[in-house]
């Protein structure tokens, strides 16, 4: 390790530093350099204390939290296709399924290990194509800008293959990735500076540029569900149609949709998994309890309203909250998406109403607009464009309490 | 002696990329917005606002010295109205089904802020034919950035060009995977957007000062 270590800082010194070569390549080296081993360069001048929880620790924490989340994606993944086929649905043509097929395995929903492998096939190809797509365009803007490549990467780029269904393209997963990275961040000035969350434009792009492959009732299984007798309806797919009584008759109980064996998105499915994550960060202090309990309030109030109010020709008013809290990808996105530091609101205060209004906006919309099934991307995205907004009015109002404080004595 | 001597040349061809009308003063968004679907359409639309634009400004230069300060952009109104109504009546009369496509976008170049701008920012100041130059070259610099997106939406959002199959879809049993976003009014939102980002790249001048 040493040995290594030494080569590393001899080329620093030889080929990257400042009038050297490669020093326009130094921010690839610097990536590097940080990510697998320790940097040489010391404080220069009077020292200062830091805390440890850097931006790099924050990130991993993240990742770290996210890891049931990933596990889960594969052994889903793997399950709901295999539970489809049993039911009558076809194995797809396509590689990965062929792939499978080559290393002869059978197609047996009660077997974890050939459900994970399934997975794995899907996920990791397209979660490979994420970091090398996303990886390439960040590390070119570093070079082109001369900043560091950061590790906010690694959080986007973790979450965004989770959010999008397991049978999608992966050109398309390209293009929404390198959207996401460029109109999202890197035009605003990169890591830090983009105040839309990355993984969710991203998935946005895709979501409006390609609807075939990213809604529908074909896309969440990866198994052929167009056959007589399968369906690959996502609950929340079925409760549009049908409201409460199609859910319940499915055959998914509160408690499959809870623990996530449920079609839906790749990584989102799993409640507790996600309630996992959540624990991680608020006790790290990673992510914000209050973005959290905001939505939790929010949706808690919009879907009781909702319920009070009912509707005779939309079945989806019907469903209560608890049953909101696990379907589709509310879980998800209240823990990992909506606590992004960077897009959601920097005051407390401000965290509480961002997050409230994410609640509230998200049921609205997966219940009243036919065209969108899941509301939580929208949502969140339009609160990352308001939550600005809001933190200019609680500093105002905070000055303005001081003021009045002040001018009494 | 050449047609076209050194200053009106400048007016003629600034428009096009050191001042273009989209990409610098960011008027005339809606339009392009909405028209950019297809190129043909685009195109007619183009030619349309060119025309009016470098008529309009003519008439208003001329009568420049009559027109009351009080009442001028009633006046500017008045002329530009008139030639649009003129330019809807020839494509109602000539190109029928374009015009049909284009609706109330043809109409609706009254309110486009690059004629009423030019008319009011340079004809209102200076001789006839450096202001009918001047009204062309703005409309060339809208039609380049009109043609620019219309060419990236109607390729990567039904893959033709003018109507003819370039990359053939999936529907119609080819390979091509359409982009529906660039159908959409924000995808030429973003590819304006980027057109900007280009242009400012070459030419650094152009970048706003922050704060």
């Amino acid at each position: 390790m040493k040995f290594l270590k030494e080569i590393h800082d001899k080329q620093h010194k030889a080929l990257f530093a400042k009038g050297k070569p490669l020093e326009k390549l130094y921010p690839l080296f610097e990536a590097h350099d940080t990510f697998l081993l320790t940097p040489d360069e010391v404080t220069k001048g009077a020292s200062h204390v830091r805390d440890g929880l850097d931006l790099k620790r924050m990130m991993f924490t993240v990742v770290i939290a996210l890891m049931p989340c990933m596990l889960m994606a594969m052994y889903n993944t793997g399950f709901q296709a295999f539970t489809a086929i049993e039911a009558g649905a076809l194995p797809l043509n396509d590689w990965q399924t062929s792939f499978y097929h080559f290393l002869g395995w059978d197609y047996d929903s009660s077997s974890w290990f050939g459900c994970i492998l399934f997975g794995a096939i899907y996920y990791l190809p397209i979660y490979l194509v994420t970091m090398a797509v996303g990886g390439m365009i960040e590390g070119l803007f570093a070079v082109v800008r001369g900043h560091e490549i950061t590790e906010g990467f690694l959080v986007s780029g973790a979450l965004f293959p989770l959010i999008l269904p397991a049978t999608t393209p992966l050109w398309q997963v390209a293009m929404g990735i390198a959207f996401g990275v460029i109109v999202a961040k890197e035009i605003f000035g990169g890591v830090g500076m983009n105040f839309l969350n990355p993984a969710l434009a991203g998935r946005a792009f895709l979501f409006f540029a390609y609807p075939a492959q990213l809604s529908g009732d074909k896309v969440w299984i990866a198994a052929d569900t167009t056959v007589d007798g399968a369906t690959g309806a996502t609950l929340l797919g079925i409760g549009a149609l049908e409201g409460m009584e199609g859910i319940l008759a499915s055959g998914f109980t509160w408690m499959d949709a809870f623990i996530g064996t449920v079609p839906g998105s790749i990584g989102e499915t799993s409640v507790v998994l996600c309630i996992f994550g959540a624990i991680v960060l608020i006790v790290t202090g990673v992510g914000s309890w209050r973005t959290m309990a905001g939505c939790l309030a929010g949706s808690l109030v919009m879907a009781l309203i909702l319920d009070g109010v009912g509707s005779d020709t939309n079945p989806m008013f019907d469903i209560p909250f608890y049953w909101h809290w696990v379907l589709g990808g509310f879980a998800f996105a209240a823990v990992f998406m909506a606590t992004d530091p960077v897009s959601s609101a920097f005051t407390d205060k401000g965290k509480l109403i961002y997050g409230f209004f994410i609640g509230v906006l998200g049921i609205l919309i997966r219940v009243i607009n036919p065209a969108y099934p899941e509301g939580w991307m929208l949502a969140i995205l339009f609160m990352n464009m308001v939550a600005p907004l809001i933190d200019h009015y609680i500093v105002k109002a905070n000055i303005k309490r001081r003021e009045l404080r002040y001018a009494e004595k | 002696m050449a047609v076209l001597g050194k200053e009106e040349r400048k007016v003629l061809f600034d428009p096009l990329f050191n001042n273009n009308p989209i990409a610098l003063q960011v008027l005339g968004i809606c339009s392009a917005l909405a028209v950019t679907t297809q190129m043909d359409k685009s195109f007619i639309m183009c030619i349309a606002l060119t025309a009016v634009c470098g008529l309009s400004s003519l008439s208003v230069s001329i009568i420049r010295n009559y027109i009351p300060s009080s009442i001028r952009i009633i006046v500017q109104m008045c002329i530009i109205a008139s030639f649009v109504i003129v330019a809807d009546q020839v494509l109602q009369a000539f190109a029928f089904e374009i015009s049909k496509s284009l609706s109330v976008f043809v109409g609706l170049i009254i309110t486009n802020c690059i004629v009423m701008g030019r008319a009011e920012g340079y004809a209102m100041q200076n001789p006839p034919w450096a202001s009918f130059l001047d009204g062309i070259g703005n409309g060339l610099g809208y039609s380049i950035i009109l043609m620019g997106t219309a060419l990236v939406r109607e390729l990567f959002g039904a893959g033709k060009i003018f109507g003819h199959v370039i990359f053939k879809t999936v529907n119609e049993g080819g390979w091509y995977n359409p982009n529906g976003l660039m159908l959409l009014a924000p995808g030429a939102f973003f590819i304006i957007g980027f057109m900007i980002w280009g242009i400012r790249t070459f030419k650094p001048d152009q970048v706003e000062m922050e704060g």
